[in-house]
């Protein structure tokens, strides 16, 4: 999928408008923009469409109305099948937890992505697992050992750079993180997030981080609260 | 494709203990059916190839496939017999080239015996017109002298010279019974056929006559152990009756006729019938029972396959997290079809390569049994072309049953989104 490198934005929301089936519209937002390398916070409270605005950014769900440009694609008008080609080549995602496919070992779920993107797998090389085991010491998993135990065993904290790693594997130009770190103490997820920070920085990638933890965004680029932008349900 | 591969065999690996349930059942399923097959299959060609070059069998009026089954494949007993004048009279017809006379009744040691003269070594004929070769010695000659099968050698130990006791009546309990004054000795081992003949002692007519000397009322005369040899030799052996006849005819056109002519005998009631047809007819007899159990068998591996779609059914609901992880890293839902179908598949063609394994060791360890006991060979040992047919449809139907478990998981991995509440 082309991406167009001109454009200065990383993602343009305009005029966006979302209604789950049966539903009032979760979302109606006029502008949002996160910008190329930019390290943005996106505030807002349970329930008030994070995840969803996430999901219409990731191209897995499609909107009602209005413009989501994604690095010069604008996921409204891309069919199903070409949306997920530009997630596959661009995007990192991290959830809140759970993120790790169970029968995988940690490196096959840090390697993952590769599979479905030739151009991720080409960026890494011939050595994917090697890449995979540098992107997890940089995050400060390096204990040899930990690479052969079963996800399933490895503690909230551990999972969750491993998830990072994941995202980050392959150069993506954006990562999405949706409230990684809210299963975490306090301070595991501060040193979460500026590892975190600091491996989009090295790659170029832009950090889209979704919290309703209010105290996070000092640790990032530039904060937006989803209320200020979002008027849904302001009026009813 | 590659990477999907992987992922669905891990993820089965990861469910280990419903995955090889499920392998195990169709698996079971499809060692059944081909059990079923290799049997079916197994007793038509050792049957077919029984007989050949024969053109009537006559015997006494009875079902034409009792006829068959007594005169050539030994199973069961004659209900009547054909007196020797008539046998004398058949051989004497114009349209016949050549009969061959044989008597039935007697066993040794479970292996039945059966009295004929020269003509059998000369006209009998099996698979595709094969005479019987001695894997060593000759005919009978002397009114002592036996001819033993290869498997009634190999089983009994039995060697050129070998005395050997027989007895009147079927069974393998010869004590008591038993006709130790007649000794009767090995002159000659046939070469395997692969046919009931492999397990049978062939004696001249006179012999039975001989085993009989004492018996003439049905049981056991007292004095018939005081019989010696030297007397039984003096006796008359002419036989009275014979329990068949194979005949070949001098013009193959004529055997319709002939057959109605013998069948329409004034005097002695006959039966004439024609080998392939008399098998066709069994084959009639067989066949509705065949389907039956063709039938069941393909139900048991429908059932095989079925477990296979509830088994990723069920799977589904804890494994719905794992697919929007797919979904997120890049999967699209062709992915997510394709990963549960494969799986689906993969569980078909493991368990039907299973089955064929099981059927395969099975007919390994009870060929020989099953040879032995009813004289149907299970086929060659390789796997053949049935067993491809049914690897590859019992996969291709496996797929087909993945679909619907990948359809459900497909819809919902749309609806799903990113957000799988939990
Ligand atoms: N798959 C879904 N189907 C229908 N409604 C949904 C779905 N996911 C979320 N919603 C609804 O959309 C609203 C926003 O949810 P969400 O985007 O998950 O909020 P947040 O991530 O900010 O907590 C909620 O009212 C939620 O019930
Ligand atoms: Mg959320």
């Amino acid at each position: 999928m082309p991406s167009d490198t001109s454009s200065t934005d990383a993602i343009r929301v305009e005029n966006l408008r979302f209604a789950w089936p049966g539903n009032p519209p979760v979302l109606d937002i006029k502008s949002f923009t996160l910008g190329r390398g930019e390290k943005l916070f996106l505030r807002g409270p349970s329930g008030s469409g994070k995840s969803t605005l996430l999901g219409l950014i990731a191209g897995v769900l499609s909107p009602g109305t209005g413009t989501i440009n994604v690095l010069g694609n604008d996921m409204a008008r891309l069919s199903a099948a070409a949306r997920d080609r530009v997630r596959a080549d661009h995007l990192g995602v991290i959830f809140q937890m759970f993120n790790l496919v169970p029968y995988l070992s940690v490196t096959g779920n840090v390697t993952l992505p590769l599979h479905f993107s030739p151009a991720r797998r080409k960026a890494v090389g011939a050595h994917p697992d090697e890449e995979a085991r540098r992107l997890l010491g940089r995050l400060g998993l390096t204990d040899p050992a930990m690479l052969d135990r079963r996800v399933s065993d490895l503690s909230v904290g551990q999972q969750q750079r491993v998830a990072a790693a994941r995202a980050l594997i392959g150069g993506p130009d954006i990562v999405i993180a949706d409230e990684p770190t809210s299963a975490l103490d306090a301070d595991a997820r501060d040193r979460f997030i500026e590892l975190l920070s600091e491996e989009a920085s090295r790659t170029g990638a832009a950090l889209l981080f979704v919290s309703h933890d209010a105290s996070l965004a000092r640790l990032f680029d530039r904060a937006v609260d989803l209320a200020e932008i979002n008027t849904a349900g302001v009026t009813a | 494709m590659k990477a999907l591969f992987t992922l669905a065999w891990k993820s089965l690996l990861n469910r280990r203990a419903s995955f090889l349930l499920t392998l195990f059942a169709v698996a079971l399923s499809v060692a059944l059916f081909l059990g079923v097959d290799k049997a079916r299959t197994g007793a038509r060609e050792g049957f077919g190839h029984t007989i050949s070059g024969t053109d009537l069998i006559i015997g006494a009026p009875t079902g034409s496939v009792n006829l068959l089954l007594y005169s050539v494949f030994r199973m069961g007993n004659a209900t009547a017999e054909v007196s020797w004048p008539t046998y004398q009279k058949l051989s004497a017809r114009d349209d016949i080239a050549w009969t061959v006379p044989i008597s039935l009744g007697d066993s040794h040691r479970g292996f039945r015996v059966m009295g004929t003269d020269h003509a059998y070594f000369e006209h009998y004929q099996y698979g595709r017109g094969e005479s019987l070769r001695f894997a060593k010695g000759r005919e009978m000659d002397d009114l002592f002298d036996a001819v033993v099968g290869a498997d009634v050698a190999r089983e009994l130990g039995y060697e050129i010279g070998s005395p050997l006791v027989l007895s009147h009546g079927l069974g393998k309990a010869d004590f008591g019974s038993g006709h130790e004054n007649r000794p009767f000795r090995v002159v000659g081992i046939l070469a395997p056929t692969g046919t009931p003949v492999d397990r049978t002692v062939i004696v001249s007519l006179e012999a039975i006559t001989a085993i009989h000397v004492g018996w003439e009322s049905g049981a056991k005369n007292p004095l018939s152990d005081s019989i010696t040899e030297d007397m039984i030799r003096s006796f008359n052996l002419t036989p009275k009756t014979v329990t068949a006849i194979y005949a070949g005819l001098k013009r193959k056109g004529t055997i319709l006729r002939t057959r109605r002519e013998i069948n329409t005998n004034k005097g002695e009631p006959l039966m004439a019938i024609i080998p392939g047809e008399a098998l066709a007819e069994l084959w009639s007899v067989t066949a509705m029972a065949e389907r039956a159990l063709l039938a069941v068998s393909i139900f048991v591996i429908a059932v095989g396959v079925v477990s296979i779609l509830t088994s990723i059914l069920t799977s589904l609901n804890e494994r719905r997290r794992e697919m929007s992880i797919l979904r997120a890293v890049g999967a699209r839902p062709g992915h997510i079809f394709g990963l549960l179908t494969l799986e689906a598949g993969l569980i078909g063609f493991g368990g039907a390569a299973l089955g064929i394994v099981i059927v395969h060791v099975l007919v390994l360890i009870a060929g020989p049994i099953v040879m032995q006991r009813y004289g149907i060979s299970l086929g060659g040992t390789g796997p053949g072309m049935t067993d491809l047919i049914t690897l590859l449809a019992v996969t291709g139907a496996s797929l087909l049953a993945g679909a619907i478990p990948a359809w459900a998981a497909f819809r919902r991995s749309l609806a799903d989104g990113l957000s799988v509440k939990l």
